[in-house]
């Protein structure tokens, strides 16, 4: 059990690592001459004009918090399915009620328009 | 036992025990070289990916591809490593460096850390843990972090723009997908993909199609391929999130999302088309490595089919089929296991198989009719004619217009 975690642990730390060296390496054998007209932001024919670290709009927020509903209930179901030999019908019943409640939510974000693109 | 891959560790970990060594610094070794072992397997995979993506995209599009450098031209992927390796590196002057630096890293580095709990053969696993499913959900989100930071990062306007796009995508599509992971967490009773591919005598996606279905779209849709691929879309926001990026640190990105395609298809054979299970599988483990890797690359090239098959669709598009469509769906279908499990005798396979076959086909024929219905209200809703950019005052004011100008011209002689 703790190797299993161990070796996640493991994989973790060193995964980052490779992608790393691959940065590494062009630090070594690649050229570097860096010069301010070089190194402009790219924009179509133009000079930049401005800072693009702007506030953006309340729509995605709106996603996000629909998401967050949905990933939170939706991972108290996985205990639920992983023990499904011991549940009786009955609890299976109350898992699909509590999805249902999960489907009146959608239903009510739907209706509120909180899923429509403007 | 079978297993060469076995038997060669088997015989390190006694040689290493053999000096001396204590047995959980043995583990630690044995641990960090397994690690390394399967994460350059996976990179050394990544290379040879950019040759099968050109070549199979080239006979898609009805060309050859690459053919000059060596046989069928399987030198070229090295050559393009090369060539990304030295080039120069160039940072914009007003990005965030450390966090610009690191998006690269974090994009590859992730879709890497998924292969700790692909079960590649029946001895040959990174490991088992318990929530095997949730650790892949998990990564995954931290895959789009990557591609936030990368946009965030750039200080560039279309690069936020496609950072923008991702939140709004990747965050939708992970509900259908991890409502239709459910699906066989019930079937095989376990989190754990070992488990889940032990318990496929049947394979899944017999029992479960529409789940596997939803699990392959939302999975095209997370890795932001066409015709998802609005996070990068060349002809709107040119490149997207990796715009500024130029040389290996482009390239890790693209090495990131080859092998993200790769590990989705990796990961649906396992939960779906019954992993390394194969003819010869059960009895030589090292068939079964074969078998696995089949069926990844055959479930990677119909995420290719799909790519160069359909065109982009539009945000709102995008956003209505994983909201009034895919979600809905794949919680209609997690309902209808979770009752038919129940009621379905498990002993039984056929009748157990058989029952959930069927109603994944009357899902099929009630969606079809509901899509057939709503696309009727759509056409509708679209051939109206609607006020737009019309002021209603206009036609007065072209009303005015013409009873003024005849007489202007006599003011003027007047």
């Amino acid at each position: 059990m703790l190797n299993d975690w161990l070796f996640i642990g493991v994989f973790l730390l060193l995964a980052p690592v490779f992608p790393a060296l691959g940065l590494l390496i062009p630090r070594l054998i690649a050229p570097r001459k860096p010069n301010p007209l070089k190194m402009q932001t790219y924009e179509c024919g133009i000079e930049t004009v401005g800072d693009s670290w702007v506030q953006f709009r309340v729509q995605y927020y709106i996603f996000a918090l629909v998401f967050l509903i949905f990933d939170v209930e939706t991972v108290f179901l996985y205990p639920w399915a992983v023990t499904f030999d011991q549940l009786p019908l009955f609890a299976v019943l109350e898992g699909v009620l509590f999805i249902i409640i999960l489907v009146v939510g959608l239903v009510y974000a739907w209706r509120k328009g909180a899923l429509e693109w403007i | 036992m079978g297993d060469p891959v076995i038997f060669i560790a088997n015989w390190l970990r006694d040689l290493l025990t053999g000096w001396g060594l204590a047995q959980g610094f043995v583990t630690l070794i044995m641990t960090v070289l397994g690690v390394v072992l399967m994460a350059t397997v996976a990179l050394v995979l990544d290379i040879f990916l950019v040759w099968v993506e050109r070549k199979v995209v080239a006979r898609f599009q009805d060309r050859i591809g690459p053919n000059r450098l060596g046989p069928f031209g399987l030198i070229q992927p090295l050559a393009d490593v090369i060539k990304l390796l030295i080039k120069e590196d160039i940072t914009p002057i007003g990005a965030d460096r450390i966090v610009y630096n690191l998006a690269p890293i974090m994009a590859l580095g992730t879709v890497l850390a998924l292969w700790a709990v692909l079960p590649i053969s029946a001895t040959l696993y990174g490991t088992n843990i318990n929530v095997g499913v949730l650790y892949i959900v998990a990564i995954g989100a931290i895959s789009t972090l990557g591609i936030i930071m990368a946009g965030w990062s750039s200080n560039n306007k279309y690069a936020l723009l496609g950072a923008f796009r991702t939140v709004a995508q990747m965050v939708s599509y992970e509900v259908p997908m991890v409502i239709s992971l459910l699906v066989p967490v019930i079937l095989a009773r376990s989190m754990g993909l070992k488990d889940i591919v032990d318990s496929q005598i049947v394979w899944f996606i017999v029992m479960a199609p529409l789940a596997g279905l939803i699990f392959l779209v939302s999975n095209i849709a997370e890795l932001g391929r066409a015709p998802f691929d609005l996070t990068e879309a060349e002809s709107e926001i040119v490149a997207g999130y990796h715009i500024e990026y130029t040389g290996m640190k482009f390239g890790l990105f693209y090495a990131g999302e080859l092998l993200h395609a790769l590990t989705i298809g990796a990961i649906f054979s396992t939960l779906f088309l019954g992993g390394w299970r194969g003819f010869g599988a059960s009895a030589f483990p090292i068939i079964g490595v074969f078998w696995f890797f089949l069926k990844a690359f055959f479930m990677y090239w119909v995420i290719m089919w799909i790519k160069y098959t359909f065109p982009r669709i539009r945000i709102d598009q995008m956003l209505n089929l994983n909201w009034k469509f895919l979600t809905p769906l794949a919680l209609s279908v997690l309902v209808v296991t979770a009752i038919l499990d129940k009621v379905l005798p498990r002993e039984n396979l056929l009748v157990y198989t058989l029952g959930m076959l069927l109603a994944n086909v009357l899902i099929v024929g009630i969606t079809l009719q509901l899509l057939r219905s709503g696309a009727r209200a759509e056409r509708k809703r679209v051939g109206e004619q609607r006020p737009v950019a019309v002021p209603p005052e206009q036609p007065a004011r072209i009303a005015q217009t013409t009873t003024t100008t005849p007489q202007s011209p006599s003011g003027v002689t007047h």
